[in-house]
């Protein structure tokens, strides 16, 4: 290394060396997101040299560069996905006018929300993942862990860099802010309660990327088809990462029941006692770790019904999922939607307004992707000869936020009262006990193919490399 | 291929439904739209699928990496696929004799490259993209010394002295190389060829914050520019336009090359610890490099002319490929036209010489084949490429092309290379 052109320290193809403003401002933001990773990235990992996919172009062959890096000399580069010059708004009030290339001032505050909203979810959970490195069940789950974290990382310089070129000083004071809140802290937490929950475990971990980072493909997918072109652009280009995120929640899921299921195999047994004594992780316990996240995910969407999300429609700020392919108006004007609410100790159905239930549309786009992903997990069980099967809870079923809130409830979806509730709280979701007896199992395993007693291999190794690949060298 | 297409023979591009996360990156990334979806499965159109492969490298799973044999008019249609569960087997000689493909022509069908036709792609033959990054040794020599990083690392710099700049371009040409000497006086320093130091430009930047530092490679040899001395020296080039050649002056660059003697600057670093050179005296170096890349090339030729000078070296072969716009352009030019013949081997490329054609670096390297074919084959060689990231894969595709003319295997010698820490990259 010679002379570093340090514009290409952020490595881009958004022309980032022609505006030296923002490239000054993105410059100074740099070093105290490297101080926010040194201060609360991933705990102990310095000198450790990681297999890790690097992004240098968005095109197939450049977005996916395999090799060690130092994860601290990762390049958190800028990348949109390449726009097209004629595109049409496609769906609200502006549909068929030209896609917005600037933001326009109407929709200046609910536009910044949105992006300081999303861009909030992206350090909190590098935040939340922190000390995860430390009990990782094999080096192949460790590279996973720490690919999320970089790219974590990443999509929030994707934020940054909206904030930053197209919101003036109140963006640069934003993206300073996504720095400064922290998950979990009494005082100045992340935004969504999701995203101030501990990831204890790496069955935590791997539950919050199935079902969490879910919802960040289905968050992103309805921003990629943003009227404001430079945020559609970003979350397509964001998406193609968030894949691999899911791909660890859903496939560690799946060792960890492939695992399971073997010991019960094994010692012909359900007794969950008995599988605990033999180092796995039983069913029980996973079926309560899947109804945490489950709810606490699907809280994430927000209120079911809201006036904002049909102003962020109707003004084409935030899409459907899949918007493009929906064969409806894109307009939504005069039809409604079908939400739950209690009445009288019963849940009811209840029409409103399209517009206001968008929320909610898409939240039921997300159950219907994660029951999906459910079903897969079954087969794993359904192979080994295991009758038990995992279900999600309904969608009533501990939640937070919006009409549903404070509602008890069973898993079923019946109406229960406290003292039932209190009862059959540890039945339903993962006790202190429980917690417990996961942390544990958590040991550090990180010989190039071995792994922990609870969890089998995984099928394939990344890129194609075998399963005891050295997928980290510890400095 | 003919023959294949006669018996109506395809490669189908299938997904594995057991494997898939249903994350939708590869229909997002498939340029043909030739995948698509239902609430169950992702499925490929073997009429529209071209076998481009621009969806496999994306797919985080390996799901999407399955092909199969398949008579033409048997083609799993996308109906069908969406039902799947999991991957149906491959079609066995029987089956496809029964279905009136010879095992001949299945596995023409199969040997196929890229058949163009839609439908008739023979996929497995396909080359993956190439990927020159991935031979890079993260690892220094066997042989090499240790290095010492981060003595003074970003958050305490310590101070050098500026006891030489020399503008070591030719006069009166507007492209300007400074050759910069720093002296740490007593601060221990200790750098090796190969390593880079980071300079801090004072001054903050629009929003009050500090520079940051901009690396360079150290240009002198272990035991300093003048030796005995504490000092080192860099290769800097006065930076006036950006890649896509717009105007712009760079900030460090300029700073460094208007530094007079007598100046103090703060200093980060060294930095490195495994683009560094063998020391046993029968290792090879081939040094591939264009522009300011030169520098480490510079420090590794001279340590080894000091070796040579006080009889420490036994015959082992200095190569230097060096590439630059014009003569004009290449530092060093003048010393390098005076180090003797039987001591490095020099070929210079020059890309823009009015009336002569273009040549780059991989083009000299490939006139040269036999010679390093020869050190390909010998595991005491060491390859070190520095210069513009342009630069990086046109010179390991032409190691590669060497290699293979040579009978050798490039994906062995390639991967000793890497193990070995005998290839080096550096770009930027």
């Amino acid at each position: 290394m010679s002379t570093i052109n340090y514009s290409e320290k952020i490595p881009n193809n958004v022309n980032l060396g022609e505006d030296r403003t923002l490239q000054r401002a993105l410059e100074g933001w740099q070093p105290n997101f490297i101080n926010w990773w040194d201060d609360v990235g991933p705990e102990g990992s310095t000198n450790h040299e990681v297999y890790l996919r690097t992004a240098v172009s968005v095109d197939p062959q450049g977005w996916a560069q395999f090799g060690h890096v130092k994860m601290r000399d990762y390049r958190w580069g800028i990348f949109l996905n390449p726009g097209d010059a004629n595109r049409e708004i496609h769906f609200g009030d502006h549909k068929g006018e030209k896609a917005w290339q600037d933001v326009p001032g109407e929709h200046r505050a609910n536009l910044r929300r949105i992006i300081v909203t999303q861009g909030d979810t992206e350090p909190a959970s590098v935040e939340q993942q922190r000390h995860l490195g430390l009990t990782a069940p094999s080096m192949y789950d460790l590279r996973n862990l720490f690919q999320i974290n970089v790219e974590e990382g990443r999509h929030l310089w994707a934020m940054v860099y909206l904030l930053h070129k197209h919101f003036g000083r109140d963006g640069r004071e934003e993206a300073e802010a996504l720095l400064q809140r922290t998950s979990g802290d009494v005082d100045n937490p992340r935004i969504l309660g999701a995203f101030n929950e501990k990831t204890p475990d790496w069955l935590a971990f791997f539950m919050f990327t199935y079902f969490t980072d879910r919802d960040g493909k289905f968050q992103l997918a309805a921003l990629a088809e943003s009227a404001f072109d430079p945020l559609a652009r970003t979350t397509k280009f964001m998406l193609t990462e968030e894949a691999h995120h899911m791909f660890v929640g859903e496939s560690g899921v799946s060792r960890v029941l492939a695992r399971t299921a073997q010991v019960m195999n094994e010692l012909k047994t359900d007794d969950a006692q008995k599988v605990r004594a033999a180092g796995a992780i039983d069913l029980g316990t996973i079926q309560r770790y899947l109804n945490f996240h489950y709810s606490v995910t699907i809280d994430l969407f927000g209120a079911d019904q809201s006036s904002n999300a049909a102003i962020f429609y109707s003004s084409g700020l935030k899409g459907r999922y899949e918007e493009g392919k929906r064969t409806d108006d894109h307009v939504l004007k005069g039809q409604t939607y079908k939400v739950l609410e209690v009445k009288d100790g019963q849940l009811v159905e209840k029409d409103v307004p399209m517009l206001n239930a968008l929320n909610e549309v898409l939240r039921d786009d997300f159950i219907k992707d994660s029951v999906a992903g459910v079903g897969r997990w079954n087969k794993v069980l359904e192979k080994a000869g295991i009758p038990t099967r995992l279900t999600v809870p309904h969608k009533a079923f501990n939640r937070q936020i919006g009409a549903l809130a404070g509602i008890k409830m069973s898993p079923e979806g019946r109406v229960v009262n406290e003292v039932e509730w209190a009862a059959k709280k540890n039945e339903w979701l993962p006790s202190a006990e429980d917690f417990a007896f996961v942390a544990s199992l958590m040991g550090r395993v990180v010989e190039p193919g071995k792994f922990a007693g609870w969890i089998s291999p995984p099928v394939m190794g990344i890129n194609r490399q075998p399963v005891d690949f050295e997928y980290v060298r510890f400095g | 291929m003919d023959m294949a297409v006669e018996a109506g023979i395809i490669k189908q591009h299938l997904i594995d439904p057991e494997i898939c996360i249903r994350c939708n990156t590869c229909e997002a990334t498939c340029p043909v739209n030739a995948i698509t979806h239902d609430d169950n499965n992702y499925v490929v159109r073997a009429d529209v699928c071209n076998g481009c492969m621009a969806c496999i490298s994306p797919c985080p799973t390996g799901s999407i990496d399955n092909w199969r044999t398949m008579p033409l008019v048997r083609a799993y249609s996308i109906e069908e696929q969406l039902t799947w569960e999991s991957l149906p087997a491959e079609l066995s000689p029987e089956e496809l004799e029964a279905a009136g493909v010879s095992a001949e022509a299945a596995g023409d069908a199969a040997a196929d490259v890229p058949a163009q036709t839609q439908a008739q792609a023979a996929v497995d033959s396909v080359e993956p993209v190439f990927n020159s990054a991935q031979y890079g040794a993260t690892v220094p020599p066997w042989s090499a010394a240790h290095a010492y990083t981060n003595l003074f690392p970003p958050k305490s710099p310590t101070t050098a002295t500026v006891v030489g700049n020399f503008n070591c371009t030719e006069a009166g040409f507007d492209s300007e190389t400074h050759h910069i000497v720093l002296d740490f006086g007593v601060v221990p320093f200790p750098v090796l060829e190969g390593q880079s130091i980071g300079i801090v430009p004072p001054g903050v930047d629009a929003i009050g914050k500090r520079h940051h530092a901009r690396q360079y490679s150290v240009a002198s040899p272990r035991n300093g520019e003048r030796p005995g001395y504490n000092n080192v020296s860099l290769t800097v080039k006065r930076v006036t336009e950006d890649h896509q050649g717009q105007p712009v002056r760079g900030l460090c660059s300029n700073y460094v090359c208007d530094l007079k003697v007598g100046d103090t600057v703060q200093v980060v670093g060294p930095f490195g610890s495994s683009f560094l050179m063998p020391n046993h005296p029968r290792s090879h170096i081939v040094m591939i490099c264009t522009g300011t890349g030169s520098a480490p090339m510079r420090a590794m030729t001279e340590w080894r002319r000091r070796l040579r000078k006080s009889g420490k070296f036994e015959g082992g072969k200095l190569m230097l490929f060096f590439g630059a716009r014009t003569q004009q352009e290449l530092p060093y030019f003048g010393p390098l036209q005076s180090l003797p013949k039987d001591f490095i081997d020099i070929n210079l490329a020059f890309s823009r010489t009015p009336g002569q054609p273009k040549r780059y670096v991989q083009d000299l390297m490939r006139e040269r084949a036999a010679d390093l074919a020869a050190l390909l084959k010998d595991g005491a060689s060491h390859f070190y490429v520095c210069g513009l990231k342009s630069m990086e894969e046109g010179v390991v595709l032409a190691l590669r092309d060497v290699a293979k003319e040579a009978g050798l295997d490039w994906d062995t010698v390639g991967a000793a290379l890497k193990r070995e820490g005998r290839l080096h990259l550096e770009t930027y």
